[in-house]
């Protein structure tokens, strides 16, 4: 598949663009003209268009938006629209370069859901740690307000809606959109049991709450101004329009990228000189995370695959959050594979057995097992551990937890065990005979200032 | 003691305003405390308990979830390296060993004349860009040991100043919503059909 043209972005088209994070910048280049043109129809009418779209959510899930804007029962009020920027899988870096470069869009893409769902107040919910996306869209609000995009009797249409930004203080759990609830409601944040608590309708203090990630409302504008239909003659099956993806690692062109979904390949994606133009040089490819550190991992012959949901849901896997890492013939697989079970590890909220102990216990068997104290039988115990997180080990995964964390971590250990059995191997083969009880060096975490401990850090 | 400054209760209530549920503005409002003392003492959650309608336990509840929200003091700067996965792959473990060497310590811990917090964190989403590191919360991207002693040493000599205020303040520019163009709260009770949903 030919590269996109730079003319042929949506959600991209201004994030090479210096003044674009302005308000003039952006309504110098047609900012705000999609809420225009969507508050002199029907909300009705801009959801059909949505659907019509099949614009898939872009935050990992991949559910269609239009659909889960259906989801609101009728006939209760208040709805509120929360857009998720708690970006935090690692690998994933999109929403981040959207509110920091081009915050204007997120707005009028918030404002357009709002619109469509009949919510009265929206709340944009950025990560703590993203100090610059914050003051950019602190900035943007303010300059919106001004101006009368936002707030009161919107551009006289009518339409009332406030635009509250909001801001997390670390931790990937609240990604998840139950999650992110909770914490929005200034709690810790656990996620919650589905059923009963989709969102949509028992959401943000128990009233339907639409939950959209950032790149999903940034396509909005486009949508309302270029047509639903004009969105899907992009892509292929179930993944119309553009999308973005985060290629990292050993590529020539680490970068983010606007790709056509659905058509575009995995080798497009690794090896095209206007994308991550192929693997650094002298060295070839070994596996690559195909989407976000949830994903079961891809190799050689998966290269092929479209970037469509379907074909990569029959393979194995999934695109999740768009995150693509891709490792040459110098990773040690262990070693990576233990690093993002380290992440969920640190990451699990506490709340459902099976992942506080089983994420815990996997990256302290991994660990050890790099540190030379592997023994013969921990390749079962890690498959065992991993059962009890994700019964029959099966893709896509089964739950005994809530949320999907705790499944997240058996991805890495069984794609490498698979792959790469001859390297838990030679670890295990040159580890020392091994004492009745070793004791497991446990360092203090990162962010130990308070005490807390971590695995294996 | 330091419970919220007279001018950051006015700044609280503003915030609290925003939302249908005071509580709702917890975390901005131990941002705020940690903004002022460099981390969240006992006496500014107490206060923000008074402020939000909550007991000091339950706002302790909420900060100890978050691993931004310091409860003893850190160093003016915090220095997190990334090691996740696609730092890892292009130097982030190497690059925090050679912290640890620079700044004589282990992960986790401060330098002795209180500048330094030096921490190994997960993913700040800059993969395309590794190694990265944050300072602060502002990021230092494409690292290598000698651009991290670098941007070390411009932080001691106070050539960042401008760019990387010290630990607690996040953002510098606040959103604020001017009371003639505000919406105002929909609350969760008593709510009715929004004037542009009907008849639609």
């Amino acid at each position: 598949m030919a590269p996109l043209a730079a003319a042929d972005r949506i959600v991209s088209r201004r994030l090479d663009q210096a003044d674009a994070h302005t308000i003039d910048g952006y309504e110098r280049t047609g900012g705000y003209d999609g809420l225009k043109a969507a508050l002199a129809r029907p909300p009705q009418e801009i959801v059909d268009e949505v659907k019509t779209a099949s614009l898939l959510g872009r935050g990992g899930a991949g559910f269609p938006c239009g659909v889960k804007w259906g989801f609101c029962p009728p006939g209760v009020w208040p709805r509120y629209v929360v857009v998720n920027g708690d970006e935090s899988e690692p690998g994933t870096y999109k929403d981040r370069a959207l509110m920091e470069r081009d915050p204007h869009q997120v707005v009028e893409g918030a404002l357009i859901c709002a619109y469509a769902v009949g919510a009265a107040q929206v709340f944009l919910y950025v990560r703590g740690e993203m100090a610059l996306a914050q003051e950019r869209l602190a900035q943007a609000l303010n300059d919106a307000y001004a101006k009368g995009y936002v707030g009161r009797d919107i551009a006289g249409s009518g339409f009332s809606c406030d635009v509250v930004l909001h801001w997390g203080a670390g931790a990937y759990i609240v990604g998840e959109e139950t999650g992110l609830i909770e914490s929005l409601e200034g709690n810790r944040g656990m996620p919650r049991l589905k059923p009963p608590f989709f969102p949509a309708a028992k959401g943000l203090y128990l009233q339907p709450t639409i939950v959209n990630n950032i790149e999903t409302v940034s396509n909005l504008p486009w949508i309302v101004l270029n047509g639903g239909e004009k969105f899907a003659e992009k892509g292929a099956e179930t993944s119309r329009g553009t999308r973005l993806f985060a290629v990292s690692g050993h590529v020539q062109r680490p970068g983010i990228y606007e790709v056509e979904f659905g058509v575009t390949t995995y080798r497009d994606l690794l090896f095209d000189p206007a994308y991550g133009g192929g693997i650094r040089e002298g060295h070839q490819l070994k596996c690559f995370i195909p989407g976000g550190a949830s994903a079961p991992w891809f190799f050689e012959e998966h290269l092929d695959l479209p970037l469509e949901t379907g074909a990569i849901g029959k393979a194995g896997s999934m695109m999740g959050s768009g995150a693509v890492v891709v490792m040459d013939e110098t990773t040690d697989a262990v070693r990576a594979a233990w690093r993002v079970v380290r992440f969920f590890a640190n990451e699990s909220c506490g709340k459902c057995t099976p992942c506080r102990e089983g994420t815990n216990w996997l990256a302290k068997i991994m660990r050890r097992i790099l540190d030379g104290y592997g023994r013969p039988s921990d390749l079962d115990l890690l498959r065992d551990v991993c059962d009890n997180i994700s019964p029959g080990l099966a893709w896509p995964p089964r739950m005994t937890t809530i949320c999907p964390l705790g499944p997240s971590a058996v991805s890495p250990i069984l794609s490498t065990i698979d792959r790469f059995r001859d390297e838990y191997d030679a670890y295990i083969a040159a580890a020392e005979p091994a004492p009745t009880t070793v004791s497991i060096p446990v360092a203090l975490r990162a962010g130990s200032v308070a005490g807390k401990e971590g695995v294996g850090a | 003691m330091p419970r919220l400054s007279r001018e950051n209760t006015e700044l609280a209530r503003e915030i609290i305003a925003r939302y249908p549920r005071p509580r709702s503005a917890l975390v901005p409002l131990l941002h705020l405390a940690q903004e002022q003392d460099g981390y969240v003492t006992d006496e500014a959650m107490e206060h923000i308990g008074e402020l939000v309608g909550i007991s000091p336990a339950e706002v302790l509840g909420t900060c100890s979830f978050y691993e931004m929200l310091k409860r003893e003091p850190v160093g003016r700067y915090l220095v997190n390296v990334c090691t996740d996965i696609s730092c890892m792959l292009l130097g982030g473990a190497e690059l925090l060993e050679h912290a640890e060497e620079t700044l004589d310590l282990k992960a986790g811990n401060t330098t002795a004349d209180g500048l330094f917090t030096l921490e190994d964190v997960e993913c700040q989403a800059a993969c395309t860009e590794a190694p990265c590191l944050q300072v602060n919360y502002r990021y230092f991207t494409n690292m290598a040991p000698g651009a991290l002693d670098q941007v070390l040493e411009d932080l001691r000599s106070g050539r960042l100043d401008d760019d990387v205020p010290a630990h607690g303040t996040l953002h510098r520019i606040r959103q604020h919503i001017p009371n003639d163009r505000a919406a105002g709260n929909a609350l969760p009770e008593g709510g009715q059909e929004p004037a542009w949903m009907r008849g639609a």
